[in-house]
């Protein structure tokens, strides 16, 4: 398995990989740890006549943080993220999703911009970042503009940018420090994309509850109607459990397909112990 | 394309296609025959390298993309007494079958004791899902690393893992 033939120019900063994306019929794709795209490539998915590669641009492998968000750059790895080598805006989750994403060695090189730009559906950041509340900074020929997180995930392999942009960085809030999260991953084998994801963070603090399902349909579910559940419950009770179910029915049924009865049990139970996770429950 | 970079700590400028894997760069060109070819999609784990210290699937990264790196294959890993351990551990313990996956199966071990440490069997086996072993040897190549583990830290667990 051996991809068509392409052109391949490395990037020095972003300038230089907005001028390569310029030319809208030029068909160039951006690259970054290119553990999506080189896989793609190899089985001719995908075909480009032009690879432009991204991740020594040192603008996009920064980190950094303010009192109330941390930012991440493009081209800044799981792995990096999974070893506390960037800011921690969530008690955590960051770094525990991080290092559940594939396998180490693709971790090495994969990237959270990667990730986000190729908005698979089922990718733990696309729900992550949603549940999180995240922004994107995009650059392209007009300038930069920030899209928030509903926003930037349209469909299943389509975000809000254009062929000629590039998301730079992504920015984070900041949960309080007593924020709580849940976060649970159906997958068959290890290190392979979810079935189901469901994604909690708790932030009493803030009178915020937030709650994502993702993997299970076109872009990820957030869940508000579980959330308003949530939010605020200090414990878990039968009440709550009764309560929660009811409103995860709510949220599945605005979801954008309907949901196969042992699709729906698997959803719910997904929801269910990402919640029990958060609330501390064992 | 011109690109160079160190391989086991030779240096060595290639003129590639863009569309080269660095495996089939290392594996062809340098004989490196430790650089297994399992899927060429990255799921198998077996043509897993170093790319500077860290290791990476050699089959989903481009050969131009490596410019001024280091590249480490089973090859590189001569004397190094850890990578020594795993190797007499693995034919302790019946770590290997046919072979195929055993080069990735040892770096991904390495890697792991190294950043790591000693582990619980489920950490232990969690860090090994992403290498493949068609011959479903899984039973002795996770005693294998238990014992190698033992060796170098956490005697007690990793004992008890090696046992079972």
């Amino acid at each position: 398995m051996k991809p068509m033939p392409f052109d391949y120019a490395r990037a020095t900063d972003v300038p230089d990989a907005l001028a390569a994306l310029a030319d809208a019929e030029a068909g160039v794709r951006v690259m970054a740890g290119g553990q999506s795209l080189v896989p793609m490539l190899n089985l001719r998915l995908a075909t480009f006549p032009r690879v432009v590669d991204i991740s020594k641009v040192a603008e996009l492998r920064e980190r950094g943080e303010t009192a109330d968000a941390v930012t991440l750059g493009a081209c800044v790895t799981h792995g990096e993220i999974e070893d506390g080598e960037a800011p921690e805006p969530a008690a955590g989750l960051m770094r525990h999703v991080a290092s559940g994403i594939a396998y180490r060695a693709v971790r090495n090189r994969g990237t959270i911009g990667g990730s986000a730009s190729l908005a698979d559906a089922s990718a733990d950041w696309v729900t992550t970042l949603l549940a999180l509340g995240a922004r994107f900074v995009i650059r392209g020929p007009d300038g930069e503009r920030e899209v928030a997180a509903p926003d930037m995930f349209l469909a299943p392999y389509f975000t809000a940018m254009t062929d000629q942009e590039l998301l730079v960085r992504i920015v984070v809030p900041k949960t309080s420090r007593d924020a709580t999260w849940g976060y649970y991953k159906v997958t068959r084998r290890s290190g392979e994309y979810g079935l189901t994801i469901g994604a909690v963070i708790l932030d009493p603090a803030r009178d915020r509850a937030s709650v994502v399902l993702g993997a299970a349909s076109r872009t990820p579910l957030a869940c508000t109607a579980t959330a308003a559940a949530l939010r605020g419950a200090p414990r878990w009770t039968d009440a709550l459990e009764a309560a929660l179910r009811v409103a995860v029915a709510e949220d599945l049924a605005r979801g954008d397909r309907p949901f196969e009865p042992h699709e729906a049990i698997m959803v719910e139970t997904t929801i269910l112990r990402a919640a029990t996770q958060a609330l501390g429950v064992s | 394309m011109k690109v160079s970079f160190t391989l086991n700590g030779e240096a060595i400028t290639a003129d590639v296609e863009p569309r080269t894997s660095l495996a089939d760069l290392v594996r062809g060109e340098h004989r490196c025959t430790s650089v297994h070819l399992g899927c060429e999609h990255g799921v198998c784990g077996a043509c897993t390298v170093l790319i500077d210290g860290k290791i990476a699937r050699s089959c989903i990264t481009l050969a131009v993309a490596l410019d001024g790196t280091a590249v480490t294959t089973l090859e590189g890993f001569e004397g190094d007494a850890l990578m020594d351990r795993l190797r007499e551990a693995f034919r302790a313990h019946h770590g290997l079958q046919c072979g195929y996956c055993t080069p990735g199966m040892l770096i991904t071990a390495h890697d792991l004791i190294r950043r790591k440490g000693a582990l619980s069997e489920a950490a232990l086996r969690q860090g090994l899902a992403g290498n493949i072993c068609r011959c479903t040897g899984y039973a002795g190549i996770v005693a294998a690393v238990a014992a190698a583990m033992d060796e170098h830290g956490d005697t007690a667990r990793a004992a008890a893992i090696a046992a079972e």
